[in-house]
């Protein structure tokens, strides 16, 4: 009897335990990534590290400004082209298609959303950046390729996330609409995805987070070159791309610089991540 | 005049036809959500299609032979080495993320702050990108714990980054299991600890399946955490030594770009896996739905 109860109140804190470990590891991670970066930040000057518009470690020279714009411009064009789609096809699943075909095209978002990001990123290579640099001006290697990638690539994220808000809303909204004489159309897009629209704006902002995040797909296809760009058509240095492409050589200062770039994606990331859980808790109120 | 009646709620397509004249707003509504259905589907195939058809004639039997050289980049190392990787990642997440959820839903009580800040921290850790993931691997597992590129500084990584998947789907299923089997097995005498392991675990076991098979399809794409964690060296390692998964061996031979017929062949490998990932997870669900119907 007592060994049953020391048995019970044991694995109670074992338990305990595994539940904060995830507590644990994000304290570790914010620890590690501030402690090794932040001081190559103050070395550096923070001026310097945010507004500098030369990433030259061999002359000293750590501005990473324009990885910055190449994250933005790059997520944005992301944005431009997945979100529409993504909230398009969300409503078309949610709420146009007959069950069968939804049977369908659900397996197809999924594999979409598990196809690995090498392989799309090969497939971005191969394919996107000839047909880039047929059709439009520079060597396909561009802003706009990576970003017609990453749009593909956030479109499962966007269309999941959007679709089960907009099934969540009640059916008698749908159903009033169409009694006052609106279309199918009309009362959908009117409606119904307005009532779903903290839960579709979650889904931008998570898309948001994973085009910023991508690292291996978007090297494979940006072109890397650390300046500031003038052109849609050129190359450009995500903050990702940075740290993977120069972290395997890199040493002392240029290391930390590396790893301070990683710390500014973080502080990113953290944001767009309290966003999506204020958006996500204001959608269930 | 001749009247025929139809259900209102099911026009013909002439009716619907008809009422699109009278609404062109709607119907180019229509257009756009058919058009974006048709632009989803046709990327999925004609990327699955173009990898398939570039790939397949490159599986030759040499390429899963045991040994790897530069003349015969064999992807036999590193599929081992992909075996090792999500068996090791889930040696360390699968007990914790269980666990996790076990005490969030059966022991925390509601409204706890301490449960509060383990869902936040978990959702965090859900969005944080596997690139800082790879830097944290490397500055904490790789030298702060000397575990120099290692499958094992690898797995430990990947660990972390799946953990929220395996939580979260373990919670869901537990949250499934209906009270009535807690009660039941209580009112036959049983322990918590009893009750658990024998009645609300076992009743579970679909769901969480459905979450580490997710788990292992992040882990079989991963490349960004795992360069500078396990590293790229392409034999078949063993717990301390630093290996490349099939993902990283893509990522090499394509950045190489001496072997493009083999990044095809290692491609058309990846996605059957994620193809086999993908159909049994929704059978798992289909099962699941079942039995909750």
């Amino acid at each position: 009897m007592n060994i049953n109860k020391l048995k019970e109140i044991v694995m109670k804190y074992v338990f305990l335990f595994t539940a904060i470990i995830s507590i644990v590891a994000v304290v570790l991670i914010c620890v590690f990534l501030f402690a090794n970066g932040v001081p190559a930040m103050k070395e550096i000057g923070f001026a310097n590290f945010l507004g500098g518009t030369k990433w030259k470690p061999g002359n000293g020279l750590y501005g990473i400004f324009p990885m910055i714009l190449g994250s933005i411009y790059v997520t944005g064009g992301a944005l431009i082209i997945g979100v529409p789609i993504g909230i398009l096809m969300s409503i078309f699943m949610a709420r146009f298609c007959p069950d069968r075909l939804h049977k369908v095209l659900k397996p197809i978002v999924d594999l979409l959303a598990g196809i690995p990001s090498i392989v799309y990123g090969f497939f971005g290579l191969v394919v996107m950046v000839p047909f880039v640099r047929e059709h439009f001006k520079g060597n396909g290697q561009s802003i706009l390729t990576a970003a017609l990638l990453l749009g593909i690539m956030i479109l499962p994220t966007i269309i999941s996330v959007s679709e089960s808000s907009i099934r969540a809303v009640e059916e008698s909204y749908y159903e009033g609409a169409l009694a006052l004489g609106a279309t199918h159309e009309r009362s959908v897009f009117t409606v119904v995805v307005p009532a779903a629209k903290s839960g579709v704006f979650a889904a931008v902002v998570l898309g948001v987070g994973r085009a910023l995040g991508e690292t291996m797909a978007v090297m494979m296809v940006v072109g890397n070159q650390a300046r500031v760009p003038d052109s849609i058509f050129k190359g450009v240095r995500t903050l990702t791309t940075n740290i993977v492409l120069e972290m395997g050589y890199a040493t002392d200062l240029h290391r930390e610089a590396l790893i301070a770039t990683g710390v500014v994606l973080f502080v990113f990331i953290l944001i767009i991540n309290i966003s999506f859980s204020i958006l996500k808790r204001r959608g269930k109120e | 005049m001749e009247k025929n009646i139809t259900p209102i709620n099911q026009l013909s397509w002439k009716d619907r036809l008809k009422s699109y004249k009278k609404h062109p707003g709607s119907f180019i509504l229509l257009l756009l959500v058919g058009a974006s259905a048709v632009i989803t589907v046709t990327v999925l195939v004609y990327l699955v299609g173009y990898i398939l058809i570039h790939g397949v004639p490159y599986l030759r039997p040499s390429l899963f032979s045991l040994t790897y050289n530069s003349d015969n980049v064999s992807m036999m190392p590193a599929i081992i080495n992909t075996i090792t990787m999500v068996l090791l990642a889930l040696l360390f997440s699968v007990p914790f993320g269980i666990g996790a959820a076990i005490y969030l839903v059966e022991y925390a009580k509601k409204g706890n702050k301490l449960v509060e800040l383990v869902r936040i921290t978990a959702e965090t850790l859900t969005g944080i990108p596997s690139i800082i993931y790879g830097l944290f691997g490397m500055l904490f597992f790789v030298t702060a714990l000397h575990w120099g590129y290692s499958m094992l500084a690898g797995a430990a990584t990947l660990a972390i980054m799946v953990l929220p998947v395996i939580m979260r789907t373990t919670e869901e299923a537990l949250l499934c299991v209906p009270d009535m089997y807690r009660e039941g097995s209580f009112g036959l005498g049983a322990g918590k600890l009893r009750t658990i392991f024998k009645i609300v675990l076992p009743t579970a076991i679909p769901g969480i399946l459905s979450g580490i098979i997710l788990a292992i399809g992040r882990i079989v794409g991963e490349t960004a955490a795992l360069i500078y964690t396990a590293g790229t060296v392409a034999e078949a390692a063993g717990v301390m030594d630093s290996g490349r998964t099939l993902a990283i061996h893509m990522y090499s031979l394509s950045r190489e770009g001496l072997h493009t017929n083999e990044a095809y062949a290692t491609a058309v490998v990846l996605l059957i896996v994620v193809l086999l990932i993908n159909g049994l997870s929704s059978l798992i669900a289909r099962k699941l739905e079942a039995a909750t119907k």
